[in-house]
């Protein structure tokens, strides 16, 4: 048998193979009992050193992470660098060497230039997790979402995901767009023009430009937050003309011919990408997602520092016990 | 200075339609005479150059030498020694330095640096407006004649059409062409590369062909209007290829520049994040590179220029959106034309030199460009059969930046004459 593991660095869901997501998301299953226990903790990687290094600001997925090296024993750092490195007048190869001598052994970092935890992973020796970087990949948040629609619909073969939203600038998209696609998932995007990259049909996706339309279609719809600053960029004319003609609200999902499944990474704009009567309904796994989170990072920390996924059940289960 | 003559080697002079075996007699610094079996004068050297190309040096209408404001990327004499290792007799300068090349006295530091390095020759181009502000017209009168050959505002487009067509109509008494950088600011935006399936893919802002179309379609036209030259630079796209043809077919005064980069690469050199792909315009598609090579070809796009875009190696060595544009290219130009266009079948070897040589000296009015008795000695000679693989450590550029290491390309700078002196010689 032939052992598998995701390699040095998790940059991103468009280098793995089907079987690297699928090992990610099944090492997860164990790794979600740990946050319902009394004592949240295992000991898979003590010893080992963790940094947090967000260099855009982020309450959610760093405390998730956070949350997921404790669970897992890890020792950790966060360091908070707001602003674009230049802006600070601060270079991200010195910050990555700085970091490689304090020997370290894994870095999760957010950027808001895409490619730079590629560019980060490819300077030092210690493992990089992608928390985000720029428009481009967003990983964790994807597999999360991929863990919460196979949790719920028992699959994610043949199931038809709409991303509504602000695809362009989005790295949540681009993930979920190359994970889904890759375990078999139809995906489609929605939204205004404006917020949809021209060249993504090449990426095997379905484009709708109209919400009523992708309601018609989908199984699962994954709204992104539409970022207040898109309107002042002209984008698109008003928040208030976006909820009327692209907002997921209860009365268009009445419409829709079969209950379908809303997620949402995260923070919300009630009212205007989502109806709350939506987001706090009976098909919105939102919260399902956070908590699904910290697993589906515990399962990435867990396999990039080496251990072995048939250890995973093990690993939760004992103080002595390990693969890390 | 003791004559020179060069025995036996293929000697291509597009100007005359010449491409035969003959010897060139260089004499005082100026072309004696070309023709088989010349003799040697009283103490001639005589070099043998059976099996290589002699031609009249290349010339680079385009590119950036730093000096004055980043002399720790290029100087002007650095770049006049990497432009003659290349085998360029002659480059102008672009003006966009530090303070900017838009007066007489900035004209004749750029002239002065260029006499001490006695390397390639340099020329001036002088700024379209003060200060590249795209506000006020510099002054193109006082800057010719401190030895400007051509105005720009490149790096930064004239936005304004009114003061393009001042411009154009303005340069009408000095007998110089006006050379854009084609690019709409508001659609180009924040983009960092081509817009398409590879930004998509790496999450980079785009830039789409129709912010350079727009400006080539505008500034066909105000040169119609006015009569003026309009010299279009960096064509990078089918579209604006397209629209250079449409008006040279209206008799419009048109010319127009490609590079080296835009005729070898698509903008999936920009996987992986690699910042020395990063250029403006950024590279284009397969089917923007064919247009490319159709119109270097037609004749559509006149001219192979390299827009060498030196940057200190730790600029380039960051975050690909906060990398800085552009790529050093006088070194490899010969090669990357010899390699893609003629053995790709696009361009004999008498029409790359035209597109080399002989076209950017007649569209610039410069000396030089072709091998006719009594003009300059301004000679390249080099190796067409010899291959080499790029190893930027070795270029006499300040900076580095390529997205060419590592490759093969063929054809060898031998030597390179300058009013018959011998600024480089390569190593054997």
């Amino acid at each position: 048998m032939t052992v598998l593991s995701l390699g040095k660095d998790l940059l991103g869901l468009e280098p793995l193979s089907p079987d690297q997501i699928r090992l990610i998301l099944d090492t997860a299953e164990p790794f979600k009992e740990v946050s319902e226990r009394p004592i949240k903790k295992v000991p898979a990687l003590r010893g080992k050193t963790i940094v947090n290094l967000f260099f855009e600001a982020s309450t959610r997925t760093r405390i998730s992470f956070e949350f997921a090296e404790k669970r897992l024993s890890a020792d950790t750092v966060n360091v908070a660098a707001q602003g674009s490195s230049v802006q600070k007048g601060e270079n991200l190869v010195d910050t990555a060497r700085n970091l490689e001598a304090m020997r370290i052994d894994m870095v999760v970092v957010r950027h808001p230039s895409s490619g730079a935890a590629k560019f980060l992973a490819e300077r030092i020796r210690s493992n990089v997790v992608n928390g985000g970087d720029g428009m481009h990949e967003h990983p964790t948040q994807a597999l999360l979402d991929m863990l919460t629609i196979r949790d719920r619909m028992g699959r994610l073969e043949g199931l038809k995901v709409c991303i509504c939203g602000d695809v362009s600038h989005s790295r949540v998209a681009r993930s979920n767009i190359w994970g889904l696609t890759k375990l078999g998932a139809e995906v489609a995007v929605c939204g205004p023009q404006t917020l949809i990259p021209g060249a993504v049909g090449d990426l095997g996706v379905t484009v709708f430009r109209r919400i009523e339309e992708a309601i018609e279609w989908a199984d699962v719809l994954n709204v992104l937050r539409l970022q207040l600053e898109r309107m002042k960029a002209g984008y698109i004319p008003s928040l208030r003309e976006y909820y009327r003609v692209f907002g997921v609200t209860l009365e268009r999902l009445e419409h829709a011919p079969r209950d379908i499944l809303i997620l949402h990474p995260g923070p919300m704009n009630r009212g205007v990408e989502i109806d709350s009567r939506v987001a706090d309904g009976p098909h919105s796994v939102i919260l399902d997602q956070v908590t699904n989170g910290v697993a589906v990072r515990m399962a990435v920390l867990y396999l990039l520092a080496g251990g072995r996924p048939e250890l995973a059940d093990a690993a939760k289960g004992t103080d002595r016990g390990g693969g890390a | 200075m003791r004559p020179i003559l060069l025995k036996g080697g293929r000697v291509i002079d597009p100007a005359r339609g010449l491409d035969l075996v003959a010897d060139v007699l260089i004499v005082d610094g100026k072309i004696a005479g070309v023709g088989p079996g010349l003799g040697a004068p009283d103490g001639a050297e005589t070099a043998s150059v059976t099996g290589m190309v002699v031609a009249p040096g290349l010339i680079d209408v385009h590119v950036h030498l730093r000096e004055p404001g980043r002399e720790d990327a290029e100087t002007v004499a650095t770049g006049a020694r990497a432009a003659a290792a290349g085998g360029f007799t002659a480059v102008c300068a672009m003006p966009n330095t530090d303070p900017v090349t838009d007066n007489q006295a900035a004209v004749g530091f750029i002239v002065k640096q260029a006499a001490a390095a006695r390397a390639a020759r340099v020329y001036p181009i002088g700024a379209i407006s003060v200060g590249q502000r795209g506000e006020q017209l510099a002054e193109f009168g006082e800057m010719v004649g401190a030895g400007a050959v051509a105005v720009s505002d490149d790096g930064h487009p004239v936005v304004s059409s009114h003061l393009m067509r001042t411009a154009l109509e303005y340069a009408l008494s000095f007998g110089i062409p006006v050379a854009e950088h084609c690019e709409d600011p508001g659609l180009a935006g924040t983009g960092v590369m081509h817009a398409g399936i590879v930004s998509t893919r790496l999450g980079l802002r785009g830039i789409p062909a129709a912010a350079e179309e727009i400006m080539v379609a505008r500034n066909v036209l105000l040169a119609e209007l006015t009569g003026g030259h309009t010299h279009l630079c960096h064509i990078s796209t089918r579209g604006s290829v397209d629209l250079i043809r449409w008006g040279k077919a209206r008799g419009v005064n048109v010319t127009a520049e490609t590079t080296p980069h835009h005729f070898s690469l698509t903008h999936e050199a920009c996987e992986g994040y690699d910042t020395n792909a990063k250029m403006n315009p950024p590279l284009r598609t397969a089917a923007d590179v064919e247009a490319v090579r159709e119109g270097l070809r037609d004749g559509t796009l006149d001219m192979i220029a390299t827009d060498h875009a030196p940057h200190h190696y730790e600029a380039k060595e960051r975050e690909f959106d906060d990398a800085p544009f552009g790529v050093v290219g006088l070194e490899t130009a010969l090669g990357l034309a010899l390699t893609e266009l003629v053995d790709g079948g696009y361009l004999s070897l008498p029409q790359l030199i035209d597109r080399m040589s002989t076209m950017p000296a007649r569209v610039f009015h410069l000396p030089g460009g072709t091998l006719q008795p009594g003009t300059v000695a301004d000679l390249v000679v080099f190796d067409p059969a010899s291959s080499w693989v790029v190893d930027p450590d070795r270029f006499l550029s300040k900076s580095r930046n390529t997205p060419f290491a590592g490759r093969t390309l063929r054809g060898k700078v031998v030597m390179t004459l300058v009013g018959g002196d011998r600024v480089h010689v390569a190593a054997t």
